[in-house]
This record gives structure tokens, C-alpha cells and sequence, in this order.
């Protein structure tokens, strides 16, 4: 017996390509959750070089680094990589790693469901990617798609584009749609079934909530996504007129189907990054969340007013007045609950012992920038200023506002919180820090500059520009910016590499934190718990590192 | 001064929008101003100041009066900016024509425009001339907005918003300029590999000014059969392009009645001198790489005749 146990520890690291199979093969929640988040990460370096490009392209006027055509594949797959192969992996690999550890469950729901889903996900970015050999059947290959990241027809009918390269793009959306769907499933089974006892609805982690709204709005507005990738298909290849304006199609219903995804797909970015911000400001603030049912209420309020304001996003498409005096009052009201956030999350800190580690410096970055975004955001919700603003590089400044100021930061504010879990060591912190002050300010020289041309004038998605606009200093100091957040994603990345081979370790629970996750070993056993645990609180640590003064009395 | 400053408005929609958007923007800085005292304050004010102070503050788990307080006062917010919204909306979009309003159908090509002057009975491209609007006695010009393609946007910001041109779907929009001058602005939406290049020049003439032109781009052609009009009238050229009163009757092309009456060509890429004409004629791409112009593969000999020919096009 003894002997045997001795074989059994001292097991040398099985060969690479046995590990290899095991990760292919892995239905762990904890194992796909990572898969989601490197294959995202290899994705942000890909759609940042790409953004770097066209950066290049606009740092003078008539600039000639790249040709229109080549330009035009750039910002259709710098927004296609963003939102669906790094945005959407990241929230969706962060909530399948967290959600079950955070409720005291051992896996999700559906676990073959999940690998699938991931493995859907993936094979979306290899056919977007394959599109740069395969959009002109291998001949004459660098042809990746040039629609736009919204592919407004009748641009993507057979007529104006050519070859395959909008067929890549259909199916790499087609395909990572049904993975996003299928995880957002299992999200809300694991979420309402798996439970551990005591874990009310009323007192999950706020995390918790936000990715069951998240998972509930993903199912919304991916569908009529998924349908109307399929419709273009029918169109493209079997003779269907849905948008083909050449054969009596309409335009503007590919708008309608694309923004009814679109714009809730902006809240199925952002309520995990409310999430994230949610667990980690009370943690490094030492208080509760304030107005915890509020906070939920109000996130219910973003999921279904999100739900009936696509139409802001065409309100130069010639909708009526009416029609426009709606989405202006719906898109408005958004402001509403996601003030209720700011002013929540600023209440929790208000009175705090706050402690500056990395991950609560990208939160507190992340309120300034939310803030700013959400009030551009209102200024662009008036139609009369969207006739002026729409698609013009003030939206463009104010969409990277929300996504690079406000889910980009507390995505990395995630990873800096929840890396000794998942690692077992902890980030480093000088480069921590490093990466945030270069981050930082390459975000501000971009983004906050980017406002302006777009006030005097300067449309998105123009591949260079007239000089005499008043737009060339501009451009300069935004081409500039970039410089600082590719050296901050750098330190990032060599950061998680160095710290996982040299960081110290981190033990159960370094941040002092309150959360389920933080009561199990890191990284977490294949099965999470030995034992499932009983909560009685929201805050099930605290009441065990409090007997005296349990959340429970008061909740 | 940028030329394309939506802050510089000379006609009534942009000036509404204009009005509204100091109103916007003002509510924004000082919800702006107030928030991020507050954020900056509780950001500095309350961090933990000894490393060595491991006690817990305390505990605050919500209160529903501050909470009301923070959100009925943005409700309140929003209900003043809609209302004002509402009113510019219906302003702009529900204004009645009055009777000297002018009249042009624009076409978005991909990447360039057409000017339809129906009752003037006139086609011209690129260039669109209107007449200065006088308050007293108004003369707005309303575009119907008409794409032959993909998806455009006729955007002059001094001159008002942006209004879609998309197939199958016809727009309005008006504007009353207020001041003469030349008013430039591109399409923003994307159309196409050109989408860059697809600028927009309007120009605000004074009535007589204005009168002149339409007088004189209601003059047919002159027809004097030189080599270079039959060179252009036995190749491709007539395929795309229109000289009105002669063979040349294609529609896929800039109407080239007049050519020599505009300031630039390939819609706005290239000031229309003798080089650039030239050029643009033996080589498009050098000058717009993607444009739907081919280059014809005509020898030198013929290039000069046909620029010849366009130069005499008045």
C-alpha cells in the first residue's frame, strides 16, 4: 500500500503532448475559463497591432504606410477581434472560471455543453483569421474581410464584395455566436440550480447577479445576431433578397438585426466589468458594497432598458421623428441606473481604509473613465448632436471610452485580483503598478484627444485625411498615445509570465477577501471544495474572520 | 479655424443643434465637475494611511435616502435634456418647405455625388452650388437623399447634421445658409474602398451668382469634333460618363457637361488643373487607388487629346 502511494506523488510531469490532450479534453469549468481568457489574450496582441497599423496610417495627413484596401481590413478586423475574440472570451472565460467557485458549486451545469461552447468560440477566431488566406481561395491571398465591423449591407452582398472574405466573417460570427449562446446558457442553469445551501438569490456575490443579467442578455441579442448572419448567407449564396437593395432588399433591417445585438452586446461587456469593479472596490475598501439591492435592481433596469435602444445607432438613417424622440428618451434613462452604480460603488469607498494594490488602481482608473464615457454617452443619446457626431471620431472616442477605459481596466484589474486564485502566486506589483501608469496615460493621449477631430469634422473609418482640417496635431498626439498602452500591455504580458515562474506564493486568500473562491486552495482542486460549503451572508468570510460581527445580523 | 467645425454653424439646423449641444454640454461639465470632486475627494481622502492598521472600518450596508436622493435627481436631468432634445428633433425634422425652396436630388455613388436639379432642369457632380438663404425672405434647399450602391452620409457640418443615403430608401434633409462662401464636409458612412476620398464641397453663392450658374450649366455642350471627342466617343468612356448633346450618355459616371466649371475632380481629390486631369486620366489610381475609374491603357497622344477635349467642356 505504502509503496503505491509513494508511485502515485512522485509521478514525473507527464509528457506534452498527454497534457496537451488533457487540456483539448477538458470539461473543467476552471480549465476552460482559462482556455477562454489566453486565447483572448493572444487576440488583444493581435487586434492591438492591428490598431497600431491604422495609428500609423492617420499620424499625418495623406500618409501612404498602408493602401486603402489594406486600411479597410484593418478597423473591420481591429473591431471584429476586439469585440468577439478578446472582449466576449475574457467575460465569458472570467465568468465560467469564477461563477461556480463564487456560489460553492464544482462545475457548471452543462460541462460537455461548456467545452463545446468554447471550442465553437475558438474555431469563430480561426475562421476570421483563415479569411487572410482564404478569402480569395488561397490565390492572391490578403484579402480579410473589408466590411466594417457592423458589415452594413448592401456592402456584404456578392455584388460589392468579392470572393469569400465576408463569408469568413458571417461564419466566425455565425459560429463564435452559437458558443456565446451556449455558455450563456449554462451560466443561468449553473446560476439558478448549483447553489450551495443558504445562497439565496439575494445573497449571491454581486459578481453573480451581473453574469446571470449578462448571460440573460447575451441569449437576447446574439440570436437575432445568429439569424442574421444566416440570412446573409441565404442571400450571398442561395438567391435570398432579405438586404440585397439591388433586388428590392432593404439596408436598413440588416441595421435594425445588427444593432438589436449590438447595443445590448455593449451591456454584455460591461455588467462583467460592473461585476468585477462590484467584488473588488468593497474588498480593497474594507466595506460592504453599499445598497446592495440596489445595485442589483439597478442592473436588472440596464439589462431590460438595454434591451430597447438600439435604434440610437441609426439616428441618420432617416428614422422619424418620433421614432428618434424615442430612442432618445430610452437611451437616456440608461443614464440612470448606471449613475445609481457610480454613486453605489463611491458610497462603498466613502469611509474606507482603500488600499492602492493593482487591482483597486485600475478600478479607481476605471470610475474616472466610466464616468466621462457615460456622459459622452449622453451627449451622443441627444439626436440632434448624433446628426452631427454620429460616426464621426468622437463616437469612435467615446465607444473605446466605455471598452478601454471602462471594461479594459477593471478586466485588468480582474486579472491582477484573481491571478494568485488561479495561479497559485501572486503579480508582481512594481510591474503591476508600471503597466497601470503606462496604461494610464496612453489612454488618456488617445482617447481623450480623439474627441476632437471628430467635433470638427473627421468621419471614422477613412483611411488618411485632407490636411488644412485641423485635424493633423490631433491624430498626432492619438498615434502617439499608443505607443505607452503597447508598452503597458508588454509589461502586462511579461508580468503574468514572469510572476507565474517567479512570483511568491499566494496562499488561500491574500487579499483579505470575503467571497466563497477565497475559502478553497490555490489554484482550486479539480472538484473546487472538499466540502460544500453553507453560507449565511453575502459575505460568507467575513463572517467566519468576524464571529463577533457576522453580515448576517444585519442583511 | 477648421473648416468643418460643427461649433461654427451658418445655417438653422446647425445653429439648433449648435444652441443644444451648449445646453448638453453644459449640464455634462457640471455633472462632470461635481462627480469627479466627489471621486477625487474619497479617492484621496479615504486611503488606508498606516500600512500597520489592520482594523476594519465601519460596516455601511446602504441607506435609502442618499439612494433616492442619487437617482430622482438624474431623472430629472434626463426629463429636462429629452424635452429639449424632443423640441430640436421636431424643429428640424417636421419644418414645412416654404415656397423658394430649392429643390436637388443627390445620388451617393460609390464615391462620389450626383446633384439632380430637377426643376432647374441641370445634373452636375461633386459640386453642389445652392443660393444663400436671406431670413427675411428664406430660400432653403432640400436634398432628397438617393444611393445608386452601398451606404453613404452628405455630411457639411457648418451647414447642419448628417443624413444617411441608402438604397431603397429615401432621405430629407435642408439647410438655409446664412453666409456665401465654400462649405466642405466628406461622406461618413462607409461606402467602399474610397470611402476616404469621397469629399463633399458646397458652395453658397449669392443670388445673381447663383442665377449665373444655373444659366450657365443649362447650356448644352459644345459640340466641335475635335480628335479628342472622338477619341473619348469611340472608347469606353461614354460607357460611364455623359457630355450632354453629344453620344456620351453613360449615367455609371460623373456628367461631364460642365467639367470645366468645377474647382476639382474625382470628387474633391484633386484640384482640376491641366496635370491632375491629365493624370487622372492615364492613371486613376495614382490619385484615388481604388476608384471604380479605369485606367483605359490610352497612349500619350491620346490622353492629350482627350484632356484637350474635357478642357473645353465649360
Amino acid at each position: 500500500m505504502s509503496t503505491k502511494t509513494i508511485v502515485l506523488t512522485e509521478v514525473p510531469a507527464r509528457p506534452f503532448p498527454l497534457r496537451l490532450h488533457e487540456w483539448v479534453t477538458t470539461v473543467d469549468h476552471k480549465r476552460l475559463g482559462i482556455l477562454y481568457v489566453l486565447y483572448a489574450l493572444v487576440f488583444l496582441l493581435v487586434g492591438g497591432v492591428e490598431a497600431t497599423i491604422m495609428r500609423v496610417q492617420l499620424i499625418r495627413p495623406h500618409n501612404d504606410f498602408v493602401s486603402p484596401q489594406a486600411f479597410n481590413r484593418m478597423f473591420t478586423m481591429h473591431g471584429t477581434t476586439m469585440i468577439f475574440f478578446v472582449a466576449m472570451p475574457l467575460v465569458l472565460g472570467f465568468g465560467n472560471y469564477l461563477v461556480p467557485l463564487m456560489i460553492g458549486a464544482r462545475d457548471m451545469a452543462f460541462p460537455r455543453l461548456n467545452a463545446f461552447s468554447f471550442w465553437m468560440t475558438a474555431l469563430g477566431g480561426l475562421f476570421l483569421y483563415f479569411s487572410f488566406l482564404g478569402g480569395d481561395g488561397l490565390y492572391g491571398a490578403g484579402s480579410a474581410p473589408d466590411v466594417g465591423w457592423f458589415a452594413y449591407a448592401p456592402l456584404t452582398a456578392k455584388t460589392f464584395s468579392v470572393g469569400h472574405s465576408t463569408d469568413f466573417w458571417t461564419l466566425s460570427l455565425l459560429s463564435s455566436g452559437i458558443g456565446s449562446i451556449g455558455t450563456a446558457i449554462n451560466l443561468i442553469a449553473t446560476i439558478l440550480c448549483m447553489r450551495c445551501p443558504g445562497m439565496t438569490l439575494g445573497k449571491m456575490p454581486l459578481l453573480v447577479w451581473l453574469n446571470l443579467v449578462m448571460a440573460g442578455l447575451v441569449i437576447l441579442a446574439v440570436s437575432p445576431l445568429s439569424a442574421a448572419q444566416l440570412m446573409l448567407l441565404v442571400d450571398r449564396y442561395l438567391g435570398g433578397h432579405f438586404f440585397d437593395t439591388q433586388a428590392g432588399g432593404s439596408a436598413v433591417i440588416w441595421m435594425h438585426f445588427f444593432w438589436i445585438f449590438g447595443h445590448p452586446e455593449v451591456y454584455v461587456l460591461v455588467l462583467p466589468a460592473f461585476a468585477f469593479a462590484s467584488e473588488i472596490i468593497p474588498v480593497f475598501s474594507r466595506k460592504a458594497i453599499f445598497g446592495y439591492p440596489v445595485m442589483v435592481l439597478a442592473t436588472i433596469a440596464i439589462g431590460f432598458i438595454g434591451m430597447s435602444v438600439w435604434a440610437h445607432h441609426m439616428f441618420t438613417v432617416g428614422m422619424s421623428a418620433g421614432a428618434n424622440t424615442f430612442f432618445v428618451l430610452s437611451t437616456m434613462a440608461i443614464a440612470v441606473p448606471t449613475g445609481i452604480k457610480i454613486f453605489n460603488w463611491l458610497a462603498t469607498m466613502w469611509g474606507g481604509k482603500i488600499r492602492y494594490a493593482t487591482p483597486m488602481l485600475f478600478c479607481a482608473g476605471f470610475l474616472f473613465q466610466f464616468l466621462i464615457a457615460g456622459l459622452t454617452g449622453v451627449t451622443l443619446a441627444v439626436a440632434p448632436l448624433d446628426w452631427q457626431l454620429g460616426n464621426s471620431y468622437y463616437v469612435v472616442a467615446h465607444f473605446h471610452y466605455v471598452i478601454v477605459g471602462g471594461i479594459l481596466f477593471t478586466i485588468f484589474a480582474a486579472f491582477y485580483y484573481w491571478y494568485p486564485k488561479v495561479t497559485g502566486k501572486m503579480c508582481d506589483e512594481t510591474l503591476g503598478k508600471l503597466h497601470f501608469w503606462l496604461f494610464l496615460i496612453g489612454f488618456h493621449l488617445t482617447f481623450d484627444f480623439m474627441h476632437i477631430p471628430g467635433i470638427l469634422g473627421m468621419p471614422r473609418r477613412i483611411y488618411t485625411y485632407e490636411p488644412g482640417r485641423g485635424w493633423d496635431i490631433w491624430n498626432l498626439i492619438v498615434s502617439v498615445g499608443v505607443i505607452f498602452q503597447a508598452a503597458g500591455v508588454l509589461v502586462f504580458a511579461g508580468n503574468l509570465l514572469w510572476s507565474y515562474f517567479r512570483g511568491r506564493n499566494a496562499g488561500n486568500d491574500p487579499w483579505d477577501a470575503w467571497t466563497l473562491e477565497w475559502s478553497t486552495s490555490s489554484p482550486p482542486a479539480a472538484y473546487n471544495y472538499a466540502v460544500i460549503p453553507t453560507v449565511r451572508s453575502r459575505r460568507p468570510l467575513w463572517d467566519l474572520k468576524h464571529p463577533d460581527d457576522p453580515d448576517w445580523r444585519y442583511e | 479655424m477648421s473648416p468643418t467645425n460643427m461649433f461654427a454653424p451658418v445655417s438653422t439646423p446647425a445653429e439648433s443643434i449648435f444652441g443644444l449641444s451648449l445646453f448638453v454640454l453644459a449640464t455634462m461639465a457640471m455633472i462632470f465637475v461635481v462627480v469627479f470632486a466627489l471621486l477625487a475627494y474619497v479617492v484621496i481622502r479615504f486611503r488606508n494611511k498606516s500600512r500597520d492598521d489592520r482594523s476594519e472600518p465601519a460596516q455601511v450596508y446602504g441607506s435609502t435616502q442618499v439612494e433616492l436622493a442619487w437617482t430622482v435627481i438624474p431623472v430629472l436631468i434626463v426629463l429636462a435634456l429629452f424635452l429639449a432634445s424632443a423640441r430640436v428633433i421636431a424643429s428640424i425634422q417636421n419644418s414645412a418647405r416654404p415656397a423658394g425652396a430649392l429643390e436637388v436630388v443627390v445620388t451617393g455613388h460609390q464615391y462620389w455625388w450626383e446633384y439632380r436639379y430637377t426643376s432647374l432642369n441641370i445634373v452636375t457632380a461633386n459640386e453642389l452650388h445652392v443660393p444663400v438663404s436671406d431670413p427675411a425672405h428664406p430660400t432653403p434647399t432640400f436634398l432628397t437623399l438617393l444611393s445608386a450602391d452601398t451606404d453613404h452620409s452628405f455630411w457639411v457640418p457648418r451647414l447642419g447634421g448628417k443624413t444617411d443615403l441608402i438604397p431603397n430608401h429615401p432621405n430629407q434633409m435642408w439647410f438655409d445658409p446664412r453666409e456665401t462662401g465654400l462649405f466642405l464636409g466628406q461622406c461618413a458612412q462607409y461606402c467602399g474602398t474610397q470611402h476616404a476620398k469621397m469629399l463633399l464641397r458646397v458652395y453658397v453663392d449669392r443670388r445673381e451668382e447663383f442665377d449665373r450658374w444655373v444659366h450657365q450649366q443649362q447650356q448644352p455642350a459644345q459640340n466641335g469634333s475635335t480628335p479628342g471627342q472622338r477619341i473619348f466617343e469611340t472608347t469606353a468612356c461614354v460607357n460611364c460618363h455623359t457630355i450632354s448633346g453629344t453620344t456620351a450618355t453613360g449615367r455609371f459616371g460623373p456628367d461631364l457637361t460642365h467639367l470645366m466649371s468645377r474647382e476639382t475632380i474625382a470628387a474633391g481629390a484633386a484640384a482640376n488643373t491641366h496635370e491632375m486631369l491629365r493624370l487622372w486620366i492615364k492613371n486613376p489610381d495614382a490619385i484615388k487607388p481604388g476608384s471604380k475609374m479605369p485606367a483605359m491603357g490610352l497612349s500619350d497622344r491620346d490622353v492629350d487629346a482627350i484632356t484637350a477635349y474635357l478642357e473645353t467642356l465649360r
